[in-house]
């Protein structure tokens, strides 16, 4: 098993920290992993994305051009990624912000309202742990406690007592996604 | 001692790594894409338990000449930076390995010339494995290809260093500096409590005293000194080539690369073998000493060697010597801080070589 | 459209309060919001504009966060390697003495690895203008100590805030430029206020003249925040600034010229 995944998005929607997880969770696993961040200062504001690759087999290239699953959590990401998904991929996407929706009718097309149901949770911090559980639907290659051993491994102890805050925002987002 | 499994940053592995190897001293000056490792270093404040010390210098000249102090105390010292500050790092280097001192140096290489790009490159091949700095010396140069090889190059080029005296580079990129992968940790090793005989510690009345130092005025012991030099790095290149390979029985392609491009290229392998193309990879671990003979013996079986590097051509001269005119060499790489992928790579193969 | 006419109304040269100086181009500033450094740019832009030097004019920027300042002022430019920009100026100067020569630097640039080349360019008098952005900061590279940062305060190469025995003291490298003979005036401002805007803008117009004039290095030191790298909203690294930064950097002229026939 080998899943190229992308997530893009701003800095500051914790698109990183996300790939992080993701990246831990795998390690809970037992599997290989890797994780390549785009860094400099774009990140002042600018956007942000993450190539996680969870493989049961040693991990060959950490940089690649086309990608299993696309998690896209704006418009200029979306303009930039749709095309990477390859063909019969998944594109996962949080249509808050969006003007232009995807297009492609080789890939499956998901939606995650992330940003607005963590408006309503009143946790926005919680956002890309909403994205996550809707990955973690479509693509369930990871168990959830490894999930949980994971998020507990990224963060620092003392914000341990955030985790089930965190639990929670997972639980919801395997809920709202839905196929476009 | 069991070795211990962490997620890390290619960075954060040399910093750890450092530490564990029972490193005396590091001395560093921030800069992009390898401040995590300085960073990491003060955030793990390793002189409070193993006694090592970490300095952040005023600059990388003075960092590097801060490791030349250390280094001729018999000290496992490092420091660690991106090209720009490797450039200046360049007259203590060239000093270091003139007074024959063991020492690590970590380039986390970024696109040049000039202040360039933060983003990976593999352009400082010619730097690092030519020379660098003036006159004739080598230094020993690791090339790690993931964020395992991060740390355990650490200890490797501490042996290496020590082993032979001379001063020892892992010349890595941002693409492996910045990425998290598994690596297992090497248990704590104890700092080293022998001295060599040579380190600068206080003259005792039982030897002579010991002076570190790359002059000679004579041209008659200098020349000496340089064929011992000579003799050394042909010691080196005796023992120490390190490569790995993939598919390379049966393959009528061949690529050669190194650190990110040499993954990169893992991929394009079984991209190309998946349409039936037979290629193969080498995948030179050591640059300086370069898997030459290796290379020879490979150009009696393949069509063409293609040389895939993050630069316009550098570590090609090198598969050029050592194939020495028995098959076609071509290059292909992306500059500027572009890291190449897997697809174009491939989609060269069959274009420019094959078709072409 | 109603809403229109309405701007356009308002839009009347007698209505004119405040005008982007000409010397500023209109590329967007790469800078944190609320950072000191485009307020420094500004100011210097409307002097050069004001003093009408923009075709007598070479800057020298610096590596660090201004270090695409050759973007936003539309003068002729050198980009310097880090550290070394007084090297660059003095060269500049020395061939072409009749021009305006300025470097503009951040503390790490010029307090850390261009020490040397900020003390002895000052100590040789050269007749250039030194602006130091002095946030107590590496800016660019993501909020590391600085020579300048000041004791106890928390960055990511001092964690848990600068312990001064382990990683040396905070560098009052002004003070010690002011007592080189080569040095004319040496001052030092902040942009954070209306009125020290005007302050460091006045220092900036006799540091010009003194140019003119031949009369050695002209210093001007910007106590500047730097949002970003100390984890704070603009408003609260103002403060932060006034109440830790000023007290040890005091604000105001650290050496001036003695015969007042200078101007
Ligand atoms: C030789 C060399 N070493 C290190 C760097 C990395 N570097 C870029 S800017 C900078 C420091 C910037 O700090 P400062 O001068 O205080 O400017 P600021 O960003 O705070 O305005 C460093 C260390 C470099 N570009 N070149
Ligand atoms: S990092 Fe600091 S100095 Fe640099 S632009 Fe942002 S606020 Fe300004
Ligand atoms: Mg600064």
């Amino acid at each position: 098993m080998t899943e190229e995944i992308i997530i893009a998005g701003f800095g500051g929607q914790g698109v990183l920290s996300m790939g992080k997880i993701m990246a831990y969770s795998g390690v809970m696993q037992d599997m290989e992993v890797s994780w390549m961040p785009s860094y400099g200062p774009e990140m002042r504001g600018g956007t942000a994305n993450v190539i996680v690759i969870i493989s049961s087999e040693r991990i060959s290239s950490p940089i690649i051009k086309h990608f299993d699953t696309g998690i896209i959590l704006n418009q200029q990401s979306l303009d930039k990624f749709e095309s990477s998904v390859k063909p019969g991929g998944v594109l996962i996407y949080d249509s808050n912000g969006i003007t232009r929706h995807p297009e492609r009718k080789d890939i499956t097309i998901y939606r995650v309202d992330a940003a607005e149901e963590a408006g309503k949770m009143n946790s926005p911090k919680t956002f890309n742990m909403i994205v996550l559980g809707g990955f973690l639907k479509v693509k369930p290659i990871i168990k959830m406690e490894n999930v949980i051993k994971g998020l507990k491994k990224s963060l620092p102890e003392r914000y341990h007592n955030l985790i089930p805050m965190n639990e929670k925002a997972l639980q919801k987002g395997l809920e709202i996604v839905k196929k476009v | 001692m069991e070795k211990e499994l962490r997620l890390m940053k290619g960075n954060e592995a040399v910093a750890e790594a450092a530490i564990r190897a029972g490193a005396d001293g590091y001395f560093g000056y921030p800069i992009t894409p390898q401040s995590e490792i300085l960073e990491y270093l003060m955030e793990a404040s390793p002189w409070k338990t193993t006694g090592m010390v970490v300095l952040q210098a005023e600059s990388e000249i003075a960092a590097i000449n801060m490791v030349y102090g250390g280094a001729a105390c018999g000290k496992k010292v490092l420091t660690t930076s991106s090209s720009p500050g490797i450039s200046l790092k360049q007259e203590g280097i060239t000093y270091i390995a003139g007074a024959e001192l063991p020492c690590l140096i970590v380039n986390v290489v970024r696109g040049g010339p000039g202040l360039g790009t933060i983003q990976p490159a593999q352009s400082d091949y010619f730097q690092a494995v030519k020379g660098g700095g003036h006159g004739d010396y080598h230094l020993i140069v690791l090339a790690p290809a993931s964020v395992q090889e991060m740390a355990d190059f650490v200890g490797l080029g501490f042996d290496l260093a020590f082993k032979y005296r001379n001063p020892a580079m892992i010349l890595s990129d941002g693409a492996i500096g910045q990425m998290m992968e598994k690596v297992w940790l090497s248990p704590q090793q104890e700092r080293s409590k022998s001295v060599p005989a040579w380190a600068t510690t206080g003259k005792p009345s039982t030897r002579k005293r010991n002076i570190i130092t790359s002059l000679d005025l004579d041209p008659n012991a200098q020349e000496v000194f340089n064929q011992k030099l000579i003799a050394k790095y042909n010691e080196i290149k005796e023992k120490e080539v390190r490569y790995e390979e993939l598919r390379c029985d049966d393959a009528e392609y061949l690529f050669v690369a190194y650190g990110t491009s040499a993954r990169v290229c893992m991929k394009s392998v079984q991209l190309a073998r998946a349409q039936g193309i037979k290629v193969g990879l080498l995948r030179p671990i050591t640059l300086y000493p370069y898997p030459s003979k290796r290379l020879n013996q490979l150009a009696d079986r393949v069509k063409v060697m293609i040389s895939v590097e993050m630069s316009a051509g550098q570590m090609i001269e090198d598969v050029l010597l050592s194939v020495n005119g028995k098959v076609p060499v071509h290059h292909f790489g992306r500059m500027g801080g572009i890291v190449t992928n897997p697809e174009e790579v491939v989609e060269n193969l069959k274009s420019k070589i094959i078709g072409g | 459209m109603a809403e229109a006419t309405g701007i356009k109304d308002i839009l009347k040269p007698e209505n004119l309060v405040y005008n982007k100086t000409k010397i500023m181009t209109d590329n967007v500033l790469s800078y944190c919001p609320g950072c000191g450094h485009g307020t420094a740019h500004r100011i210097l832009a409307e002097i050069i504009g004001e003093e009408g030097l923009q075709s007598q004019t070479i800057g020298v920027s610096p590596v660090g966060c201004s270090v695409l300042l050759y973007n936003y002022l539309d003068i002729d430019w050198q980009e310097a390697a880090h550290g070394r920009a007084p090297a660059v100026a003095t060269a500049i100067k020395r061939l072409l003495p009749d021009k305006f020569v300025f470097t503009y630097q951040g503390d790490g640039d010029l307090a850390a690895i261009g020490t040397a080349e900020t003390i002895h360019s000052c100590n040789r008098g050269e007749n250039i203008l030194i602006i130091f952005i002095n946030n107590g900061i590496y800016g660019m590279t993501g909020g590391q100590m600085a020579p300048t940062t000041i004791s106890g305060m928390k960055t990511s190469t001092s964690p848990y805030g600068r312990d001064v025995k382990l990683m040396g003291n905070p560098l009052k490298i002004t003070d010690i430029v002011a007592t080189l003979p080569g040095t004319y005036y040496v001052t030092r401002q902040s942009v954070h206020t209306p009125a020290n805007v005007r302050k460091t803008k006045k220092a900036m117009r006799k540091a010009v003249q003194y140019q003119k004039l031949n009369k050695g290095t002209c210093f001007i030191e910007i106590v500047s925040n730097c949002p970003s790298g100390w984890k704070m909203t603009p408003v609260l690294s103002n403060k932060w600034m006034e109440e830790n930064m000023f007290p040890f950097y005091p604000l105001g002229d650290i050496k001036v010229p003695e015969e007042k026939s200078a101007q």
